[in-house]
């Protein structure tokens, strides 16, 4: 038996993302030395909504890449399989860049820590700063986020997923027991 | 952490989408060894090559180092001259930041009389994790698999296989041509000597390619068709309308077996030059596992012409190795 509830539909994703885009702006005083980093696989068309967001506001286009984080996990050698490996694109140094990390959902924090170490090897960012859609608690490391879409307290036996679909009329987060 | 379901990955700003034919979800290689490709299924090729995909970019960058093996200890054991092979793999080991050691034959107490089976135990009770070993005698690296705990990958044994070669040439294909099903791909030189052709048969033929093999009848194995390949006495037959043309080395060594009567007349035969590589398909990509007799199986302008992605294979072994080293470390087996 599983329980299913929608808390966030797609309006509500569309507005929290408009709210996060300004605030990223505001934040940064504008698109200097910006750059959009999401973390694959759910972060990464977040970050693209946010980057075309932002540069519809500004009307400047922001450079975004995507990150796959899996080699600096600090469990990809002690579960069972070993975790695919997806993509990254980061096509230019990140040395004095104002780097804008989005997920999906923030939980332990581990991702967060892994995607960090992941970025020092493309240079030395000026700031790095994290943008998720959903804070759902529990953190196990000390790290927070600075731009948040919506608090979701939750249990740990509830998994929380964010659906995001190509034409965004269905874009909804979803908590479930598991 | 939770993900989204139907999530999908675009870049905004000048960027580029990611294939759609990854397995990645659904598969994984539970095995600890890599011996051979002939064991391996088309799923499992796929995600080698798939995951060998991504680890390509780390070689791009400034820091080309990943954390993911800290800690392991990889030893090469090479009982055979190489310079790629070993030195490839011990890149991929290094950045994957893992400790590699290397021992060769010559430098080793295998000059003092050793065998093989008491070097693998010695180098057992020092706590490695993987061993990749390449050796004269076939079936080498499988000795070691049913006697270690640990992985063994096999870098060549004998004329029977070797694998990552296989896997960083159907890597360079699919890279170059988008796909390996229903491509014809030619193979040309000692056939019955090459662990690399060997190989790349099974792999190319499980993936769908078609395979044409050519060289002097002295090389050509009896019962090579079983394999699922299609003979062709002459180059120009060999490699009519072939996407892939596969040219091997030359063993020099083989000469005094006299196996055939000489290296002009074998060149003359079935060397690639500008005039029969016309035959191929225009948009022909040339191989070679390496090292090239230049002027005996290749001519120079053919080896550094337009078609040859010879020095694109040996970027790819890089990250098909990284891929290997990976997947088959840590974890349940």
């Amino acid at each position: 038996m599983e329980k299913k509830k929608v808390v966030m539909d797609a309006e509500g994703i569309e507005r929290s993302l408009t709210r996060m885009a300004h605030e990223i702006l505001e934040r940064n005083k504008g698109t200097d030395n910006l750059i959009i980093i999401g973390i694959r696989k759910g972060g990464v068309s977040l970050g693209e909504r946010l980057c075309e967001k932002i540069s519809a506001i500004e009307g400047t286009e922001v450079m975004s890449g995507s990150l796959d984080i899996t080699l600096h996990r600090d469990d990809v050698l002690t579960t069972g399989k070993r975790p695919p490996i997806g993509k990254t694109y980061i096509p230019f140094p990140l040395d004095h860049k104002k780097v804008v990390l989005v997920d999906d959902v923030l939980f332990t924090g581990r991702t967060i820590r892994a995607a960090m170490d992941a970025l020092m090897d493309f240079g030395r960012p000026e700031r790095i700063q994290l943008a998720v859609l959903i804070d759902r608690g529990h953190r196990e490391l000390p790290i927070r986020a600075d731009f948040i879409g919506g608090t979701l307290p939750s249990s740990l036996w509830e998994n929380i997923s964010v659906n995001m679909t190509d034409d965004r009329s269905m874009d909804e987060v979803v908590i479930e027991e598991g | 952490m939770t993900q989204g379901l139907i999530t999908r990955a675009r870049i905004c700003a000048g960027g580029r989408s990611t294939p759609a034919r990854r397995v990645e979800d659904t598969m994984s290689l539970s095995r600890k060894d890599m011996l051979g490709i002939r064991d391996l299924s088309r799923e499992e090729i796929v995600l080698i090559l798939d995951t060998a995909e991504s680890f390509k970019e780390i070689s791009d960058r400034t820091i080309k180092k990943v954390p993911t093996l800290r800690g392991k200890t990889v030893i090469t054991l090479f009982f055979e001259a190489s310079t790629r092979t070993r030195t490839s793999f011990e890149i991929a080991a290094k950045r994957l930041s893992a400790d590699t050691i290397n021992i060769s034959a010559s430098a080793s107490s295998v000059v003092k009389g050793e065998t093989l089976i008491d070097t693998a135990r010695n180098l057992e009770s020092m706590h490695p994790d993987i061993i990749v070993i390449r050796h004269s005698a076939a079936g080498a690296a499988h000795i070691l698999a049913g006697l270690l705990e640990q992985s063994i990958i096999n870098a060549g044994d004998g004329a029977h296989e070797h694998p990552t070669q296989a896997l960083l040439d159907m890597l360079t294909i699919r890279e170059k041509k988008g796909k390996i099903e229903g491509l014809r791909v030619a193979i040309v030189g000692d056939i019955a000597h090459s662990r690399v052709a060997r190989s790349n048969i099974y792999g190319l033929t499980k993936m769908g390619a078609q395979v044409v093999v050519c060289g002097p009848a002295m090389m050509i194995p009896r019962d090579i068709e079983r394999m699922g390949v299609t003979v062709r006495r002459t180059m120009n037959d060999a490699i009519r309308d072939a996407d892939v043309v596969m040219m091997l080395r030359m063993q020099l060594e083989r000469q005094q077996e006299n196996l055939f009567p000489s290296l002009r007349e074998y060149a003359q035969q079935f060397s690639l030059n500008r005039d029969n590589i016309k035959r191929a398909k225009d948009d022909v990509i040339v191989m070679h596992p390496g090292p090239i007799n230049r002027g005996v199986e290749i001519t120079p302008e053919i080896a550094d012409g337009p078609h040859s992605v010879i020095l694109e294979q040996v970027t790819n072994g890089v990250a098909v190795r990284m891929a290997l080293l990976y997947l088959l470390s840590g974890g349940s087996k």
